[in-house]
């Protein structure tokens, strides 16, 4: 029987009840971000393990386009800071219309990036770097594309989220999964921030 | 090549079909062991069809998001399966007395049979054993209701059955894989192994295993979130600490096996190259992240057992557990030491000598914290008034068997022993040493301790301590003569041998296999008889061992909320200091409505779409796997949208039920220690020693 409230986002002192019952499932969630963090973690870790091993098929410089990678840092970190400012009407305005006009920019900026990288995928396999191509490529698939797919079901989620948002309104459940959700969001932030660092930066240098 | 609608499926698929065309002892064990699994389909469908019990099946069990209940149906599935685990091991002993230059079993068969009993033993014994013990057990001793997330319970146990049913599905469509329980490729890679068997293991071990680690964030959260007021950390159970510690680093090591799972499904699926012999794969980086979950796993299925260990101690000698906080640091010691050890796994891999130095050290550390507790429970018997019943007889086989197999581990950590007898049959006998006296001795302690509790009657005395020693007795002649084998140099996973010097110890360890076989049947006997004289070993107080914590507070079973209300806790040893110097067994101030989660079918939708998803990648069935995925997804979405989960339980219904307890309590005539074990022994205890 913790008294004390999760960290960081959290519903303030406005609305204790859901504030109260989103405790249980916002810690619960945190632990499940942990867990998943530790997959990229191990996904990481085997990248920089392969850095070499190419197999005689194409590296960094030949596949990666920081164009088209600065766009997708942008977009995707503009829809965390979107997904700030849903999180910021509900705790303020406690309206559905705001959460939901914030959500929908949110995932317009989501699919934005998920397209663009979508299209350096494509690119990626026309100059002869697909994922089968060497151990290096694979590597590099899997932990670029885990990331891509968990943006896509957070996509996913949003949409669900939205059309639990015009069913319930903002219940206190509900209100519980706009935290887990934001949780979701800002982490694939913070994994695409290391993805930046570590494959394409730290690549291209 | 692969048809559209059946992928590689097709009649010839089965071992029966290998059985008419050589009738042969080797085929013919394929054959007999593939009917088991069908037919015992049958015999349990017609079962229940007699009894009338679908509806009572699905209604009361299936659908339930009960913490008990699911834990005992944890412990049906670890049961169902290691039967078959056991049995394996039995064939591969008999097997081995036979195969001096040969042997009744084709090589081939031979490997499937320790692919699969690893696979079983680890995965789907050990496993669901400590998860289904701490499911049931966590929640009545933190005071809690239920665990923090029920529905994501069922879940849990929905993918680890799925997993579990693909490996029984192995046995009569197509075969298993041969490379062990680890699957290490580049064996197991498309090119040497291009059948379906390494796909199932892939998929059962990759589907099971995310039932880990969400049940391991379950009963994280549970003991953070819920324990009953006043229970803070430094007064919960001991058992309760080796459940969090072991939860936490289900948590943190169960992804690592997802990713080494989901890689070699990549490449064996979609052709990537992580681990191939060509272009840049790295096979060394599989035993690396392989093991990264490996190794903690060992603690994660021992810890519970420790667990289990430091309550019966103190229980059964009527003293309280020495040197608790001890007991607390060694567990979180071993916790954290366990993820620094798992590149002992692969000393000769080539990683160089001062990196295998580092390794070495850390396992030999690992064992000092392990040391602690074993002294602990010694000091906690020592002048205690010790009842040498079963749980206390397989605490004692502990002291003996575990301490050996864990000094031979402190022997295996240093490199340059490790080079000379790895991968001989002292590894075979080491990690059995540690896992069956360890993980399963406990286990079974645990469940003569426990299973009063669970169904309201205790289990005869007799045979369960005969059971106890002929495990001891079983375990010690099948598997201490190993040590010398591998001394001798035979190593393990073989299939045959030429040294005549080696038959004599095979023979004593087929006895010993004979031996834990008769165990097996023993305990199911037991199971069953006790079950048929339910009415003289009732304990409906639910105290028969005179209990030091709070699940030995209520009723046996419990009802369904569990606590009539939340207990007030200011000690360790709650129920011990209730009954000495405090008020049990009386009515609480007030009274609540108690809100509890509905049942819901999610758990087999998503275990059933789970199994047909993995099913359907091994036999290359696209569309099914599509469809399964789909499943699921909307099976998730869909939950979102159902408002009524959890229905309320009045108040005043809540105290009727309080209250015919406690008439049924002060009915009941205490019983002391000595008559323990006899028919007067209604589970209301009387407190021989205070505190």
């Amino acid at each position: 029987m913790s008294s004390s409230a999760h960290p960081g986002i959290n519903l303030g002192g406005g609305d204790p009840k859901a504030q109260r019952e989103s405790e249980t499932p916002a810690f619960g969630f945190w632990v499940f971000l942990m867990s998943d963090l530790i997959i990229f973690g191990v996904l990481f870790a085997h990248y920089v393990v392969m850095t070499g091993a190419r197999a005689g098929g194409p590296g960094p410089s030949t596949l990666f386009d920081l164009r088209s990678v600065a766009a997708q840092t942008f977009l995707l970190l503009a829809s965390s800071f979107t997904y700030g400012m849903a999180s910021l009407a509900l705790k303020h305005q406690r309206q559905v219309r705001p959460v939901a006009i914030w959500l929908i920019v949110t995932a317009a900026l989501g699919a934005a990036f998920v397209l663009l990288e979508l299209r350096d995928f494509v690119n990626m396999v026309g100059e002869g770097g697909p994922p089968q191509r060497s151990g290096f490529l694979s590597a590099l698939w899997a932990l670029t594309g885990l990331h891509w797919l968990h943006v896509t079901a957070g996509l996913v989620w949003i949409a669900t989220m939205l059309a639990l948002l015009s069913r319930f309104g903002l219940s206190d459940r509900n209100k519980t999964r706009l935290l887990l959700l934001g949780l979701y969001w800002h982490f694939l932030d913070l994994i695409w921030i290391g993805i930046l660092s570590v494959v394409y930066l730290g690549g291209l240098a | 090549m692969a048809d559209p609608i059946f992928g590689r499926l097709d009649w010839t698929v089965t071992p029966f079909d290998d059985f008419f065309r050589d009738p042969s002892i080797n085929e013919g064990v394929a054959a007999a062991a593939a009917s088991a699994v069908p037919l015992g389909a049958v015999a349990v469908i017609a079962f229940l069809t007699w009894k009338g019990l679908w509806g009572p099946l699905w209604r009361d069990w299936l659908t339930s998001a009960d913490h008990k209940k699911i834990g005992i149906m944890y412990f049906v599935l670890a049961g169902v399966m290691m039967l078959r685990g056991v049995l394996e091991g039995a064939v591969m002993r008999t097997h081995q007395v036979t195969a001096l230059d040969g042997g009744v079993l084709s090589a081939e068969h031979f490997a499937q049979l320790f692919s699969t009993h690893g696979t079983i033993m680890i995965f789907f014994v050990a496993t669901p054993l400590i998860t289904g013990l701490m499911n049931y057990v966590v929640p009545l001793q933190i005071g809690a209701r239920d665990v923090a997330f029920p529905v994501l319970n069922q879940i849990s146990l929905g993918l680890t059955a799925a997993g579990a049913g693909l490996v029984m599905i192995s046995l009569v469509i197509g075969k298993f894989g041969t490379g062990g329980w680890t699957m290490y490729p580049p064996y197991t890679g498309t090119t040497f192994s291009p059948g379906p068997g390494v796909d199932y293991w892939v998929w059962a071990i990759g589907i099971s295993g995310i039932g880990s680690t969400l049940a391991g964030i379950n009963i994280a959260v549970t003991i953070y979130k819920k324990r009953s007021p006043g229970m803070k950390f430094l007064r919960m159970p001991i058992f309760t600490w080796t459940s969090l510690c072991t939860a936490i680093m289900m948590i943190y090591a169960f992804p690592a096996l997802t990713v080494s799972t989901a890689m070699l499904a990549l490449d064996r699926s979609l052709d990537f190259r992580f681990f191939t012999n060509d272009l840049g794969g790295n096979m060394m980086q599989y035993a690396n992240i392989f093991w990264m979950f490996g190794h903690p796993e060992v603690y994660i299925v021992v810890l519970p057992a420790y667990g289990v260990f430091s309550e019966i101690a103190a229980t059964f000698s009527a003293k309280r557990i020495y040197s608790y906080n001890s007991m607390v640091i060694a567990t979180s010691a071993i916790a954290v030491i366990s993820f620094t050890v798992w590149l002992h796994h692969f000393f000769t891999m080539g990683q160089g000598a001062s990196v295998n130095a580092a390794f070495g050290i850390a396992t030999m550390i690992i064992a000092v914290p392990t040391g602690v507790k074993v002294y602990n429970w010694m000091a906690t018997m020592f002048r205690g008034r010790v009842r040498l019943s079963v749980p206390i007889i397989y605490l004692v086989g502990f002291f003996f068997l575990f301490v050996f197999g864990g000094l031979t581990g402190v022997i295996l950590a240093n490199p340059t022993i490790d080079y000379q007898v790895h991968n001989s049959q002292f590894l075979v006998a080491h990690f059995h040493n540690v896992l069956i006296p360890g993980v399963l001795f406990g286990v079974l302690a645990g469940v003569h301790y426990w299973f009063p509790k669970a169904f309201g009657f205790r289990l005869h005395e007799g045979p369960a301590r005969l059971e106890a020693y002929l495990w001891f007795g079983g375990f010690s002649l099948a598997f201490l003569p190993l040590y010398w084998l591998g001394l001798m140099g035979m190593p393990r996973r073989s299939a045959s041998y030429d040294n005549p010097a080696f038959e004599p110890a095979m023979w004593l360890a087929v006895v010993g296999a004979a031996m834990v076989v008769g165990a097996l049947g023993v305990a199911i006997w037991n199971f069953w008889a006790s079950a048929r004289d339910r009415e003289a070993l009732a304990c409906p107080v639910g105290d028969p061992w005179d209990g030091r914590t709070l699940e030995w507070s209520i009723p046996s079973p419990p009802p369904e909320y569990n606590f009539y209300a939340l207990p007030r806790v200011n000690t360790v040893d709650a129920w011990t200091v209730e009954k000495a110097v405090g008020h049990p067994y009386e009515m609480a101030p007030r009274y609540t409505d108690i809100e509890m989660p509905r049942s819901t079918a999610m758990g087999v939708v998503i275990g059933g779409a789970s199994a047909a998803m993995g099913f359907a990648i091994t036999w290359w069935i696209w569309w099914l796997a599509a469809l399964s995925f789909a499943v699921i997804v909307a099976a998730l979405i869909a939950r979102a949208f159902v408002r009524e989960t959890t229905r309320t339980i009045k108040a005043v219904e809540v105290e009727v039920a309080h209250r015919a307890f406690l008439r049924e309590a002060s009915r009941t005539p205490a019983v002391g220690r000595d008559d323990e074990i006899a028919p007067d022994n209604l589970g209301h205890a009387r407190p021989a020693v205070p505190a």
